[in-house]
């Protein structure tokens, strides 16, 4: 038996020893071990009991994780609060894809999705549409207080809670995050602590209008790496929370800061909470120093790589919303095309665009006018995860758009600033 | 030759190549093409943004790297690409490991029993110094030589 470092409760203890089960042992041994490799010296109980799974596709590739959730599911183990899950791959309905795509998609990719989700069902999955990557977003309700102690994974849901919610998470990986929280537990290290949230790195913003949030998120992202920026000169471009706009912002850049880097945790002075309740405090002595002016950015943004086969080629889809928007996001980007296509004559966009949201708030926005403005203007609303539809290899070499910088990152579609995006959609411009 | 020593987390000996990234390794971006081929033997790095590793093989190498980084999969991908016998042999880290290595590389031993090796705080030296292709042994205490 595997002789923990840390100290265990007795209950801890007999779990570890396997007096209530091989597997919840086995589990138990995972999140100790974890714990011990970054000096926790005990676990801790969650406050914000809900989970939230980063494995919501039931790819093929994915062979030791069947058996392991046969393996709880047998032994009777569900999450006692329930869970949200990572948005679904497939929406058909919404996403056309060709008959070869579709072949790909349902026979060697997403062949296990039904078996999968019966498997997340049987585990505590709290309703048949809690799919997103955004869950705190107050439409979805999984939205943990500050100071909460959570066990969750998705690095930009984690960065989100951390953050602007100022919620206790750290960077839990896929399977351990659900061992976290059908255990009730998560070893107290990192972003746990009082310490681990200590920020390394002063960013100091000098730009002349408010940045990209992508791009900023990216260049912050790549420098800090996994290191805690504190962010200053930000504060001008953004409202107070729970301002819609500044969730909207702060939500695309912690998934820049997160998928471009390992970021799990950022302060924005006079914005997220404990920048407002602690200021410069937060700062170590010794913290970094990186400038972020309008070249600097430029410089980011010029070195990503394009990697469409053929660079001139005109865009087959265009993605909005990884992660999934706001919806005051979506209403924005009605405005926006509605605006762009009265400016440029056109009745319907021009490139199959595709918007990404929680199925909460799809319902929300559907039930407003607002929503036939957004459907006239030929615009998809679909509740999947982009990225595993670009995993597909024949939809993922199409040349895709995307304003998303965590989707660049993760697939070969090409990021564009929203106005940049905008203006090829509505025709305005070529991409 | 050079030898460095450092934190052993999952011990073992090697002995084989170095392939590395000298830059966060971003385990999705970088395994994900190569795993989900059902057919796949072999993991080419497929990671648009790794200079160092795009399009290398790692598959039973030594992974020689500061810390991996991005989607919180990664610990899922590797626990995958280790029971689907595709992993990097061993992964020796410049710096702490991170949270999500670590995970999938517990995940591995515990539920897999795929004991690959693991050792950080190589130092910046450690990345300074090895190449990708250099041949690489890795002692049970920690110690790694190189050339």
């Amino acid at each position: 038996m595997y002789e923990p470092q840390m100290t265990l409760t007795d209950e801890e203890k007999k779990i570890l020893a396997g007096q209530e089960g091989k597997t919840k042992a086995k589990m138990m041994e995972c999140l100790v071990r974890y714990g011990d490799l970054f000096g926790a010296q005990r676990l801790l109980p969650l406050t914000h009991k809900k989970g939230h799974f980063v494995t919501s596709f039931g790819v093929n590739m994915l062979k030791p994780v069947y058996p392991l959730m046969d393996e709880l599911i047998a032994a009777g183990l569900t999450c006692p609060e329930g869970f949200t899950v990572d948005p679904r791959p497939l929406d058909y309905q919404n996403v056309k894809v060709g008959p070869l795509e579709k072949f790909v998609f349902d026979r060697f990719m997403y062949g296990e999705q039904a078996h999968y989700e019966e498997q997340l069902r049987k585990i505590g999955l709290s309703g048949k549409d809690d799919f997103t990557c955004a869950c705190y977003l107050k439409e979805v309700g999984n939205t943990p207080k500050e100071g909460d102690i959570l066990s969750w994974a998705e690095s930009s849901a984690v960065v989100y809670a951390n953050s602007a919610l100022g919620a206790r998470c750290n960077r839990n990986s896929g399977i351990l995050e659900m061992f976290g929280t059908i255990l009730g537990k998560a070893p107290e290290f990192g972003f746990l602590t009082d310490a681990g949230r200590k920020a390394t790195w002063k960013v100091l913003v000098k730009t002349a209008k408010r940045p990209e949030a992508q791009i900023l998120g990216s260049a912050i992202g790549m420098k800090v790496m996994a290191e805690v920026p504190y962010v200053q000169g930000l504060e001008k471009y953004l409202k107070p929370l729970p301002d819609e706009d500044t969730i909207g912002y702060l939500k695309d850049f912690g998934a820049a800061t997160a998928s471009n880097g390992a970021v799990g945790l950022y302060h924005i002075a006079g914005i997220t909470p404990e920048a407002r309740r602690l200021g410069e405090t937060l700062l170590v002595p010794e913290a970094k120093t990186y400038l972020i002016d309008d070249a600097e950015l430029e410089r980011v943004y010029a070195s990503y790589p394009l990697m469409w086969k053929h660079p001139h080629a005109k865009a087959h889809k265009c993605f909005i919303g990884c992660p999934h928007l706001t919806l005051k996001q979506l209403f924005d980007w009605t405005d926006k095309m509605t605006a762009g296509l009265r400016e440029t004559g056109k009745k319907r966009l021009v490139i199959d665009s595709v918007f990404t949201t929680a199925p909460a708030v799809a319902e929300e926005f559907k039930a407003t006018p607002k929503y036939q403005e957004f459907a006239a203007t030929g615009a998809h609303l679909s509740s999947i995860c982009p990225l595993m539809y670009t995993n597909n290899p024949i939809a993922g070499k199409k040349p895709i758009m995307t304003t998303s910088n965590k989707l660049r990152t993760y697939s070969m579609s090409r990021y564009y600033k929203d106005a940049e995006a905008l203006a090829i959609i509505v025709g305005k411009e070529k991409n | 030759m050079k030898e460095f020593k450092g934190r052993v987390i999952f011990g073992g000996t090697y002995k084989g190549a170095a392939a590395v990234s000298r830059q966060g390794f971003n385990t999705l971006a970088s395994f994900e093409k190569s795993a989900l081929s059902k057919r796949c033997k072999d993991i080419v790095i497929s990671d648009q943004n790794n200079r160092d590793l795009y399009g290398v093989s790692v598959t039973g190498k030594a992974l020689c790297l500061p810390m991996t980084i991005g989607s919180t999969t990664g610990g899922m991908v590797i626990q995958t690409v280790a029971s689907r016998g595709l992993a990097p042999t061993a992964w020796l880290f410049a710096s702490d490991i991170d949270s999500l290595a670590a995970s999938g590389i517990v995940l591995a031993r515990v539920w897999n029993n795929v004991p690959l090796i693991a050792i950080d705080r190589l130092g910046a030296d450690f990345l300074q110094e090895v190449k990708t292709g250099d041949p690489i042994e890795i002692k049970e205490d920690g110690t790694i030589r190189v050339g």
